[in-house]
């Protein structure tokens, strides 16, 4: 079949530790291979910087929430087509919204920057359909998604009950009924808590009528995770997000990993995934003492070899955050007074959406943003630390060149704190100004492909230049050897690719969208015996509490589009 | 023998039940025998095998009768007027399925067209609202599950939502809520003594067009200013608000259903952000929810799927092919054919002769007007060309929405017998959109 060679490229693949060496990528029937004929298609790379494709460990693109958020803000889509600074259509769809894109526009912006596969961060199971519609109208990119189990009253009970192995069948049931991908949690406890109006502040705060506190919720839902040997670990969005001091919650957090190992085929090293680290690494007792608390946060990751984050960086623009926090983002609308949505959903999660304007003459919101590009650059290890904005919660996925940008250049960093109102005192409550680091294009990789596809156990087929990976490759118009001075040049280079590849298939051209190939939905299947006890329950909570039949819950086949499952087995 | 199929959803009502019961014969082409549903809900399925359902599509002829054509002859003929059309208009999507509502979407981006459905004259004010102040809402297993008061507002289930207060709001014993209806309080605010009014604890019989007060007064007492009230607001006496209001003020989980006596009296939009600010206030005090009372079983979905397709949910201009707009009042339905601005109609799962106004119908009738619906209606009789297509939950499955935006599964339950889906008629329609497009490129 189809064979591609991309010649003299400078190669950043640290999955293979290259680490910008000059040499070819040969494909084959959409796969890496280690040599191909001489009737292959030539990509002329020379001088250019040759990357896996880009792995999105946390973002909210596709499913009920991030649509209600498109739907109650028609503003989003202020700058839209050719006279009103939109893009031309370039696919076959025209490309709309920008905090909260249409699905199309989602599609072609990953694709454009070299992204080929995202994790969508949050499904609610009862929606799952709904989630699994958009997918299908998600061009280009490989999407997984994970259901939400942190708010789920199956797992109280078993958990409560410490009947582990009937919540990992449990577990493995839902995956298969929404086509899930991996366990996420949202504020364990305190969404539940919050259908009465509540909250769980700490990780020792009961959750109303169920006996059971946020840290048997996390701990509980480790030892599932390990029980099945998932691919990816638990995904974590803890108690307390966004509050000053909530750093404090964010460590009593992760010190529940302690003592657990990773169990797997997959090649995953942690047990714990922390989302959007950022917005759980503030200190201070009010907003008028906020400040960073990256470096506390910073240190316990380093020195913890069995946790991974994603930074969550703050991109100072108008954007809309959603969450399955319910409680946050109502205190959020108490601090900002726009306009609130709210969607409880039975039995197992909830959600609410508002929109916000990260302002950079705003003294917190600048200090969020030094937060961000702090954890990256106090981290050890970035095979352990992501690039993501928690699209579109911190900004949109769309400014992760600026992030980028930040990340590789003081200068750029310094020109943004310039911009700021209350400079001094954002220099005061973070640690960013006398930070002196820059990134440099393996660690970028790193953080971007090579780590969010280890981390979701997908590092045979993703975020690798390996033979026998998928032949998914972004091609930046970067020269390694003289990477230019101006910073908005790398943020250039890495918003518009002069190549990507979709499993061997060229998508993007010269910025331009060419192609839209299928893709894939990502699942993960257990293949365990069924079990009775847990059979009988849901049968029960069916009858007695759902308000739709069991046998129209799990997502009917012709409604999963192009699945492709990673399978598991536990005896 | 006859073949028993189970958990089969409804096409009537934005309640879409699923698990009605539908008996079919060995043939798999005859509905016998429908339970657990509703007497409209009945209805649909018997009429889903009656004799009397149109099996072809049919153009008018200059005599004014009625011809069977093909369905390629109808695809093309719709292609090419929607090929000619500066700006024609597909409205309706009330009774498609989402995979329907996609396939639209596909055929005006291509056409280069306008695309609405039928929230333009009943939920758009409840949009309008959303867009300004939000939607706390939840899914109606929330209200099964918890809730102790229930408000019912402009709105009578009884007739509409017929299933809607015995499986989701008053009568239903849940996990918080095993006493069901005994440890609920219902609150209905109608000007009219309606059946729903009839079960409910407390009747306000408000003064025709004077909800916003209403709003008004509660949202007066939630802040804490209920002694400022005067003696009498909207026709209800100050004593029976401060009552109300302390019961909402208390709830442990309350929400407000509200319907078309809000979206379409006096007010309008307002009233509905109003309410979504009371509901707001309430969750100082309490845990409140507010939810439309959507009308039909996939109303829901038309917003759903083109907001993630265009980023709007309603009253859609794509003329301009690279980006949509919308703007109501300049690009809703009624409103562009008042000023006749459209010339070629397509009205789709859904009755616009018999909704819109006649002055309206009037200015579309003088462009070709297309009808796809299963059923004769007023706007197939009017029409140049009537393409009967499957109903959805009858002969063909698919995705809707419910009124709280869960998406259930439809099911199909006969043999679909030649008639072609929406979404297979509209793709083939975008097809060959597509060949002349090319072509005149």
């Amino acid at each position: 079949m189809s064979e591609i060679i991309i010649k003299n490229g400078y190669i950043f693949d640290p999955i293979s530790g290259i680490k910008g060496d000059k040499a070819d990528i040969s494909i084959k029937d959409g796969k890496i291979t280690d040599k191909v004929s001489s009737k292959a298609e030539v990509i002329d790379a020379s001088g250019r910087t040759v990357m896996a494709g880009g792995v999105d460990i946390h973002t909210h693109i596709v499913g009920p929430k991030v649509n209600l958020g498109r739907e109650m803000r028609p503003e989003d889509k202020l700058f839209r087509g050719s006279f009103r600074g939109g893009i031309l259509k370039q696919g076959k769809h025209m490309e709309m919204g920008f905090s909260i894109p249409s699905t199309w526009k989602t599609g072609y912006s990953y694709a454009r920057m070299g992204y080929t596969y995202a994790n969508e961060a949050a499904m609610p199971p009862l929606m799952a359909p709904h989630v699994h519609e958009e997918i299908r109208d998600t061009p280009i990119i490989d999407i997984s998604a994970m259901p939400v189990f942190g708010n789920n009253w199956f797992c109280f009970e078993y958990i409560k009950n410490k009947e582990i192995e009937n919540n990992a069948a449990y577990v493995a049931w839902l995956l298969n009924a929404t086509k899930g991908f991996g366990i996420k949690i949202v504020n364990p406890g305190g969404t539940e808590a919050w259908a009465w109006g509540d909250n769980c502040v700490t990780i020792n705060d009961p959750v109303p009528f169920f006996d059971i506190t946020p840290a048997e919720i996390v701990k509980g839902l480790i030892e599932t995770n390990e029980y099945l040997g998932l691919p990816h670990s638990i995904h974590l969005h803890g108690n307390n997000l966004g509050n000053p001091g909530c750093y404090e919650t964010t460590l009593d957090t992760l010190k529940l990993a302690e003592g657990y190992k990773p169990k797997n085929k997959f090649g995953r090293e942690q047990v714990l995934h922390n989302t959007h680290i950022q917005f759980h690494s503030y200190k201070g007792d009010s907003w008028g003492t906020f400040e960073s608390g990256a470096r506390e946060v910073m240190d316990y990751v380093n020195s913890n070899k069995n946790i991974t984050v994603d930074i969550g960086a703050v991109t100072l623009d108008e954007t809309t955050t959603m969450t399955a926090d319910g409680p946050f983002e109502y205190h959020l609308n108490q601090l900002n007074h726009i306009k609130w949505a709210n969607v409880d959903v039975e039995l197992e999660t909830g959600s609410g959406i508002v929109p916000y304007i990260y302002d950079k003459n705003i003294k917190v919101c600048g200090i969020q943003w030094a937060i961000g590009l702090e954890i990256a650059l106090f981290a050890k290890d970035l095979m352990r630390v992501f690039l993501t904005t928690d699209h579109p919660n911190a900004g949109p996925f769309t400014r992760y060149p600026r992030v980028i940008k930040w990340l590789m250049s003081q200068k750029a960093r310094e020109a943004t704190l310039d911009t700021m109102k209350y400079k001094d005192k954002v220099i005061a409550a973070s640690h960013i100004a006398s930070m002196d680091k820059e990134l440099g294009l393996y660690e970028i990789a790193m953080m971007t492909r090579a780590g969010p596809a280890k981390a979701l156990g997908l590092s045979s087929m993703y975020g690798s230049l390996a033979k026998g990976a998928d032949a998914n490759i972004a091609i930046y118009d970067l020269d390694p050897t003289n990477i230019p001075s101006d910073p908005e040049l790398i943020e250039a280079a890495f918003q518009n690719t002069a190549y990507t590849l979709k499993e061997g298939v060229v998508v993007v051209k010269d910025k331009q969208i060419v192609a839209e190939p299928h893709k894939y939905t990502i699942w993960t299947k257990v293949n365990m015996p069924e079990n009775a006890q847990v059979m009988h329950d849901v049968k029960e909570k069916f009858t007695k509490n759902y308000t739709v039949n069991l046998e129209n819950y799990a997502v009917f086949d012709e409604h999963v589009h192009n699945p492709r499952a990673i399978e598991v087995e536990v005896a | 023998m006859p073949k028993v199929i189970e958990n089969v959803g409804c096409p009537y009502c934005g309640c879409s039940c699923d698990d009605v019961r539908v008996t079919v014969s060995d043939d798999g082409k005859k509905v016998l025998e429908v339970e657990n549903v509703c007497a409209i809900g009945t209805e649909i399925f018997k009429h889903g095998s009656s004799d009397h359902r149109i099996r072809s599509p049919r153009l008018r002829q200059p005599d004014g009768s009625m011809k069977d054509i093909t369905y390629d002859e109808a695809i093309e003929w719709v292609a090419q007027h929607l090929y000619k059309a500066k700006k024609p208009l597909m409205y309706g999507f009330g009774s498609t399925n989402c995979e329907g509502q996609a396939a639209a979407a596909r055929v005006m981006e291509t056409a280069g067209g306008m695309l609405d459905n039928c929230a333009t004259i009943c939920h758009g004010p409840s949009f309008l609202a959303i867009f300004d102040n939000g939607y706390p809402t939840c899914t109606l297993g929330e209200v099964k599950n918890r809730a102790d008061v229930i408000v019912y507002w402009g709105s009578n289930p009884a007739h509409a939502h017929p299933r809607h207060m015995s499986r989701y709001s008053i009568f239903p014993r849940g996990f918080f809520t095993g006493k069901g209806q005994k440890k609920r309080t219902i609150i209905v605010i109608d000007p009219r003594y309606t059946d729903t009014a009839n079960v409910a604890d407390y009747h306000l019989q408000i003064k025709q067009g004077h909800d916003y007060e209403l709003f008004d007064a509660f949202r007066m007492v939630v802040i804490g200013h209920g002694k400022d009230l005067p003696d009498e607001v909207a026709g209800i006496k100050k004593e029976k608000i401060l009552e109300v209001a302390e019961i909402m003020a208390n709830a442990r989980f309350g929400t407000t259903f509200f319907g078309m006596g809000l979206t379409h009296s006096d007010g309008r939009n307002h009233n509905i952000d109003i309410a979504i600010s009371l509901t707001r206030d309430l969750n100082k005090v309490a845990k409140w929810t507010i939810m439309a009372m959507r009308g039909h079983y996939n109303i829901a979905g038309p917003g759903v799927v083109w907001s993630w397709t265009f980023g709007f949910p309603y009253c859609l201009d794509l003329t301009k092919k690279d980006h949509a707009h919308m703007n109501p009042g300049e690009t809703s339905s009624v409103d562009m054919a008042m000023r006749d601005e459209v010339d070629m109609f397509i009205n789709i799962g859904t009755d616009a002769g018999a909704h819109f106004p006649i002055p309206a119908v009037k200015q579309l009738k003088k462009h070709p007007w297309v009808t796809i619906d299963p059923s004769i209606n007023m706007a197939s009789e009017i029409s140049d060309l009537h393409i009967p297509v499957c109903i959805c939950g009858v002969d063909v499955g698919g995705i809707v929405y419910r009124m709280d935006n869960v998406p259930i599964q439809f099911r199909k339950v006969i043999d679909n017998q030649g008639l072609l889906d929406d979404e297979t008629l509209l793709n083939r329609i975008a097809d060959r959109l597509d060949e002349l497009n090319a072509q005149g490129a």
